[in-house]
């Protein structure tokens, strides 16, 4: 047996291989076991997968912005500090996705430059603006709370690096919608005019929150794929309708209300069902026609852009430190 | 650098610091001074600009294994440290921490798995378990 | 069969408030490399709580002497906190955002303690004061630039305030020497990172090594300042409480001479700004600063957040 080290690309197989290979995938799938780099998997589920878990990335770096808008106007410091925490957690979060998808052959450049270039997507709710201090306390509780639903699913997918990767960000993650729903109850047990920021804010985000679980399930034809190969546990509905139930609870804490008149408990369904969702504008942000798309690429690129020469000078330092050790052992 | 270190001990002089990148050759480099690991080549650096991919390794007591955390990348060992003690141990999450050139790291074939392994399957005589007749003889 | 340690299945069915028990066995629990704890350490809100008891009240001097040490950390963290999402690479965002953190947490905790002195908190201290109350000086306030001035902004200030803290641990003040014995530590590798980044700009590129000895030229000028003495650090130099900031020059010169030294890179000589920030005089800078960092909490005085 070759020993081979982890960037290996893996080699073609004959047909018969090929065969074999694809039972060895299919029962590690029947047995709910996972998939880890170095193993046979189909091309079509290495594709998904890289395009799913670069998008999260993608989200959690883009997803920095609105929020870092407002670390320095932070009405107190342990705000500051909290907010300033939880962004750069997002931070590490990108960099633990870009690790994942790395290990099925693709660089973090390349992922990079297509996110620069608008060619990858995020989660379309970050093209949203973040306006007020409220806002602070919506993304966390609602957004947030959104992003944890789907995502302590994923810490089972079946491909190994993600769900490790999703173990960790949960953990994090844990402070981060808290953190969120303590601003806004802050807020709504303050001043009238600070009710009511809590309470624009949290009408302003439920909406795109919910369509982050993404579109209805007869309209999401990836769905019954990703679920097959273990990499999606709950469907998006699923998944929505019990957000939706979570956050009825919550927002009586709160002492606020959620802006649909038509959220209720289906009895019969044993389901929570919310108000109709504008699909149409969920499409046109995703295309790019959302109020901050550019501004948001536009600094990812500037930041990118900015710092290529200091990523330039530590390699070329790099490369003449390792020069010189070799020079010196010789 | 000792940022859990005992508190009574006032934090080390700057001449402790090891800021050279090139003092520490081996492409396995550590927190601590061990030598029990392998030596590997320095691996080269690649493109203009292109920081090279490490594996990190934490070690979140003392008398337990590093254990791998992730990835990062890094122009050089001495920055993949650092990285690695800012996102890998935001949360007091090591007490050491190892870092390895991605490409460094020979793994054995996933395809060959059903042989490499087969080997233990069975011998069964390795294990304690095995000896049912000493049961129940004290201290054995 | 299930990967041990990835089943969540109890979370999953209890909503997700509970997460953390939901992953907590994961893994090798014994050896996790995500085993996480908050540690045990001096926070913030102990200082506040020691204030607000009455177990801790600084005298007029030290409180005085706390808010200088405290709104250079503050400002000084407002400034890197703009990086967290503009670094020149992610590794650095977080990298960056970690000294923001300790800085920040080093202005709370002094700026707690201080307002010992006139019933106030931090709060009211760092969001309710004008630009000529600040008592940090110029240094820290000077624009970030592009990461070569930071850089040499973060050189300069973490080597000083090493310097500085590690006198501080032996201060007779039992707050200001607590607070300073969680600060050297994290200084200290602040003062790693920049030495690390002046190494690497220096000897990389010849353009890095251009925008560094252009961003050094730009704050050397407010090197002088900070070894000021004036007649507060010497009661309380005298006292035992604080060192005379002019004692640390010489092991600053010596310790970021070697740096410099070994960077190839020359002590900027350039003329000294004539500071002031003690004093309440800034540069242009600080007026904006706090106009963004205040206008929140002014917008609504006397709200909770």
């Amino acid at each position: 047996m070759a020993a081979q080290n982890l960037q290996s690309v893996p080699a073609e197989l004959s047909p018969e291989e090929e065969a074999e290979a694809q039972a060895h995938f299919d029962r590690v799938m029947a047995e709910d076991s996972r998939i880890e780099p170095k193993d046979w998997m189909p091309a079509a589920y290495r594709k998904t997968l890289l395009r799913q878990i670069s998008q999260h990335a993608h989200s959690e770096i883009i997803g920095m912005q609105p929020e870092a808008n407002w670390i320095s106007r932070a009405p107190s410091l342990k705000r500051k500090a909290i907010l300033m925490a939880k962004v750069q957690d997002e931070a590490g979060h990108g960099l633990y996705l870009y690790s994942a998808a790395e290990t099925l052959g693709q660089t973090r450049d390349k992922m990079m430059d297509d996110l620069i270039a608008g060619k990858a997507r995020y989660s379309s709710i970050f093209n949203y603006p973040a306006l007020t201090w409220a806002d602070m306390g919506a993304i966390g509780w609602l957004v947030d709370g959104a992003a944890i639903c789907n995502q302590v699913p994923l810490c089972r997918a079946s491909y190994g690096p993600y769900g490790r990767a999703m173990v960790r960000i949960c953990k994090e993650e844990s402070f981060h919608q808290r953190q969120g729903f303590e601003i806004l109850l802050e807020l709504s047990n303050g001043t009238p005019e600070q009710k009511q920021m809590a309470q624009d804010a949290v009408n302003r985000w439920y909406a795109p929150a919910l369509m982050m679980f993404g579109p209805p399930d007869d309209d999401s034809p990836n769905s019954k794929q990703s679920m097959a190969w273990n990499i999606k546990r709950f469907s998006n509905d699923e998944l929505r309708s019990r957000f939706v139930g979570m956050m009825v609870e919550q927002v009586r804490v709160l002492g606020l209300t959620l802006p649909d008149d038509q959220v209720r408990f289906n009895e019969d369904t044993r389901k929570w069902e919310h108000g109709p969702l504008d699909w149409h504008e969920f499409q046109e942000v995703l295309a790019g026609r959302g109020p901050c798309n550019a501004q948001r690429l536009e600094r990812r690129r500037a930041a990118h852009d900015d710092g290529a020469w200091v990523r330039e000078a530590a390699a070329a330092y790099a490369a003449k430190q390792s020069k010189k050790t070799k020079e010196y052992a010789a | 650098m000792s940022p859990h270190g005992n508190p009574e001990v006032p934090a080390s002089s700057a001449t402790e610091i090891n800021r050279d990148a090139q003092k520490v050759s081996p492409a396995v480099v550590s927190t601590s001074s061990t030598n029990d690991r392998p030596v590997v080549e320095p691996v080269e650096t690649h493109d203009r600009g292109a920081w090279g991919l490490w594996e990190v390794f934490v070690r979140s007591s003392r008398g337990l294994s590093h254990v791998h955390a992730g990835s990062l990348h890094a122009p050089d060992a001495a920055m993949a440290l650092r990285n690695a003690r800012d996102l890998y141990t935001r949360r007091n999450e090591g007490v050491s921490i190892w870092v390895v050139p991605a490409e460094a790291i020979a793994a054995s074939d996933p395809d060959a798995k059903g042989s490499f392994f087969e080997s233990p399957q069975g011998k069964d005589y390795r294990h304690a378990t095995y000896y049912t007749k000493s049961e129940g003889v004290k201290h054995l | 069969m299930s990967t041990p340690g990835t089943n969540t299945d109890a979370t999953e069915t209890t909503g997700h408030g509970d997460i953390s028990t939901g992953v907590a066995g994961s893994g090798d629990s014994n050896a996790s490399a995500t085993r996480i704890t908050p540690g045990n350490a001096l926070r913030p809100e102990d200082i506040a709580l020691e204030v607000r008891t009455g177990l801790a009240e600084p005298t007029e001097d030290v409180a005085e002497y706390a808010l200088r040490l405290g709104d250079d950390a503050l400002i000084l963290a407002q400034r890197l906190g703009h990086w967290i999402s503009r670094a020149p690479e992610l590794e650095e965002d977080v990298a960056l955002g970690n000294i923001a953190l300790d800085q920040l947490g080093h202005a709370r905790s002094f700026l707690s303690y201080a307002g010992g002195a006139w019933d106030k908190t931090e709060d009211d201290l760092a969001y309710f004061r004008r630009e000529h109350e600040f008592r940090s000086v110029q240094l820290f306030e000077q624009p970030n630039g592009d990461f070569a001035v930071t850089i040499a902004r973060q050189f300069i200030v973490s080597y000083y305030q090493f310097e500085l803290y590690r006198r501080l641990t032996e201060s007779k003040d039992a707050t200001l020497a607590a607070i300073a014995a969680k600060a050297v530590k994290e200084v200290d590798y602040h003062r790693d990172h920049s030495a690390q980044w002046i190494l690497r700009l220096a000897g990389g590129t010849e353009e890095s090594r251009t925008r560094m000895i252009h961003g050094l030229r730009l704050m050397w000028p407010y090197v002088n300042e900070l070894f000021q003495d004036d007649d507060l650090t010497n009661r309380l130099a005298e006292a035992g409480a604080a060192v005379a900031p002019s004692t640390l020059r010489e092991d600053f010169d010596r310790l970021t001479g070697d740096v410099l030294k070994e960077a190839e890179l020359e002590v900027p000589d350039v003329p000294a700004a004539p500071g002031g920030g003690r004093f309440g005089k800034h540069s242009e800078h600080l007026g904006y600063i706090l106009a963004e960092m205040q206008v929140l909490a002014r917008e609504y005085p006397g709200a909770k957040w």
